[in-house]
């Protein structure tokens, strides 16, 4: 009886809310086709007729909005993703260094954690492209070689190459993506309680062995909550990418707005887009995380 | 699943805090009046339109259009309150109301000025420019074929980013554009060697060759690829707020095709005084005819206007012309009888 009773105002309550956001989006909608911002999806459509540096699938200026956007949301991926593998791996490196006994070791990547965490994200971008990758002379620096390129214009390996703007952006949200992560491992690694350590040592395991076997099992807990949230701070730092001329989904975005006038429905298209993409990450990260919790359990 | 229901709901929330309501269909020239200040729209970057100087306060060509009509409709071309925006930013500020008026280098365009488009509606074109392209001297680009394949540094957001896919489509020339979004990314860009050329309005790249530590080193290529007539808006549904607007803008030049300026005002004004056989010159000053009252404004409007800013031909001068930093050639922004674009029609 009273948990029915608790299921009813449960659902009163429910009820209540969707009505004042039925209000709000009525209200919300009747005054944006008052000042003529009425919602309206057709010009996605219509051809972009603006050309693109950088694009994964096919792309010409006489494509659709929607297929521009989607370009530009391609691109926000490849260089989300191919950052946050970056900046896992020199973020392990750097925590491994920060717990390291050797003075010069620790030094060092303690140093390099204060530096990159005390400036803004946007000064150390402008900073990578404007004086590290503009910098560069325009030939490359190994004429000789054609394995390896290397010039103001971008870097190439063989037969692939990347634009200086997205080696930029890479570099910058994986160096600064990395500070933090390896703080969060650290944080991790020190949870776990002194006497595993000791316990570990004392029986003879090598510090090595100790390490991946013992401590890291029962630090992760710890350490992907706080991976996750760098994870998806990551993305959302990632339309930074306007700053250094990448074609990321928001530098897109702020042409097709300038062109269509419509601001409001492209706010809301790049709102879900990340919302769809943190979701994607923070969900992944929510099923790692079960996954290690039940194989700590089982032992 | 609950993050993703509570985020749905949470969306609209955010979204409604953006909306102003817009309580009636009054114009914002009794607003304006009643707030005692005028709020404007410039860019706020580009040295010679609208620049922040020295002493702090915001100095150009853009700035004098929001001068000359804070005089005009309060009396006063301090009481101006300048909102710098950007491109993507500024349609979306007209249409929400947070700024009166956009003087900011502006093109004036079908889409732009139609209710079927951004709703906006244009006054009188103040300066006609055209969309240019600069390259390095050393570089030994001296036409737009020489581009084929190569970078080119352009603005985002902005008819430019269009024009420049037009041109070299229509060409048939292959390029890769660099976008940014800030002009001084893009000159930063082009000077840092990222690309072979960057492109803008030629007012523009003018303005922005004058800071650079060798403005000789750069050519501007004869290829004009657009025009561009630059253009003060203001909310399209408002009718009397644009007919103040383009009527102040009138009032400039005819000023200066009448040869009225802030030194010699106070001169023609006792003149039309004295000598009632002057009609065109007291209507003009707002002596006979009441002409300011028909577009909302006082019937001195243009008395206010060039004791402030002075004629046209004066606003050109004092930041575009030979002796200022951004100097201009005036071509086609002289008057019609010296063989520009500039006419004002009767003030009857």
């Amino acid at each position: 009886m009273r948990k029915k009773g608790r299921l009813f105002v449960q659902f009163l309550v429910l009820l209540i809310l969707i009505f004042f956001v039925s209000i709000i989006i009525n209200n919300l909608l009747i005054n944006l086709s008052r000042i003529g911002l009425g919602f309206n999806f057709n010009w996605l459509l219509k051809p972009a007729s603006f050309s693109l540096a950088e694009y994964s699938f096919s792309y010409n200026p006489s494509n659709s909005y929607a297929w521009a956007l989607f370009i530009g949301w391609i691109n926000s991926l490849k260089v989300i993703f191919t950052s946050l593998i970056l900046s896992t791996i020199v973020g392990i490196i750097i925590a491994f260094f920060r717990t390291s006994k050797n003075f010069f070791i620790k030094i060092i990547s303690s140093g390099y954690i204060t530096l990159i965490r005390q400036t803004p994200l946007l000064l150390q971008l402008m900073f990578w492209y404007f004086v590290g990758f503009l910098g560069l002379k325009s030939d490359s620096l190994f004429p000789s070689q054609n394995l390896f390129n290397i010039s103001n214009q971008g870097i190439s390996i063989g037969s692939v190459s990347i634009s200086s703007e997205f080696a930029a952006l890479l570099f910058g949200l994986s160096i600064f993506t990395s500070a933090y992560i390896a703080e969060v491992i650290r944080g991790g690694i020190f949870a776990v309680s002194q006497g595993q350590w000791e316990a570990f040592r004392s029986l003879g395991i090598s510090e090595r062995k100790g390490i991946l076997r013992i401590i890291i099992p029962q630090a992760l807990p710890a350490i992907i909550p706080g991976l996750t949230s760098q994870y998806l701070n990551l993305a959302k730092n990632s339309t930074l990418a306007i700053a250094v001329g990448y074609s990321d989904i928001y530098a897109i975005n702020d042409t097709v707005i300038n062109q269509t006038g419509r601001a409001i429905e492209c706010f809301l298209i790049l709102l879900i887009s990340f919302l769809i993409l943190n979701l994607l990450i923070s969900n992944t990260m929510e099923i790692i995380n079960k996954l290690v919790i039940n194989s700590l359990n089982k032992k | 699943m609950r993050r993703i229901i509570s985020g749905i709901f949470l969306l609209p929330l955010v979204l409604t805090s953006c909306a102003t309501l817009n309580q009636d269909n009054s114009s914002r020239l009794d607003l304006i009046r009643e707030r005692d200040e005028l709020r404007c729209g410039v860019s706020g970057k580009i040295p010679g339109f609208s620049f922040l100087n020295s002493s702090g306060s915001y100095e150009g060509f853009d700035v004098d259009i929001c001068r000359a009509f804070a005089a005009a409709i309060l009396g006063d071309p301090e009481k101006v309150d300048y909102r710098p925006l950007t491109a993507a930013e500024r349609f979306t500020a007209i249409k929400t109301g947070e700024i009166d008026l956009l003087s900011r280098n502006t093109t004036f365009t079908l889409s732009r000025d139609s209710i079927g488009g951004n709703g906006l509606s244009f006054s009188p074109v103040v300066f006609h420019d055209g969309q240019g392209l600069m390259v390095k001297k050393e570089s030994e680009i001296t036409k737009i074929e020489d581009l084929s394949n190569t970078s080119i540094c352009v603005g985002s957001g902005t008819t430019t980013e269009q024009n420049i896919n037009d041109a070299f489509e229509s060409l048939s020339i292959p390029y890769t554009p660099i976008k940014y979004q800030d002009l001084n990314q893009v000159i930063a860009g082009y000077l840092q060697g990222r690309c072979a050329a960057m492109t803008s309005d030629r007012s523009q790249l003018a303005a922005a060759r004058s800071g650079f530590s060798n403005p000789n080193d750069h050519l501007m290529l004869d290829t004009v690829l657009s025009k561009e007539p630059l253009a003060p808006a203001s909310e399209g549904s408002d009718q009397k707020l644009a007919d103040a607007m383009r009527w102040v803008i009138y009032a400039l030049i005819s000023a200066e095709e009448q040869g009225i300026s802030k030194s010699n005002i106070d001169e023609k004004l006792q003149q039309a005084i004295n000598n009632p056989k002057l009609k065109p010159l007291r209507r003009f000053l707002g002596i006979d005819g009441g002409l300011g009252e028909k577009v909302g404004l006082s019937n001195d409007f243009v008395i206010l206007i060039i004791k402030s800013t002075g004629n046209y031909g004066e606003i050109y001068e004092r930041h575009l012309g030979k002796n200022s930093n951004v100097p201009i050639q005036r071509g086609l922004n002289r008057l019609y009888k010296n063989g520009g674009l500039h006419i004002s029609p009767p003030f009857n």
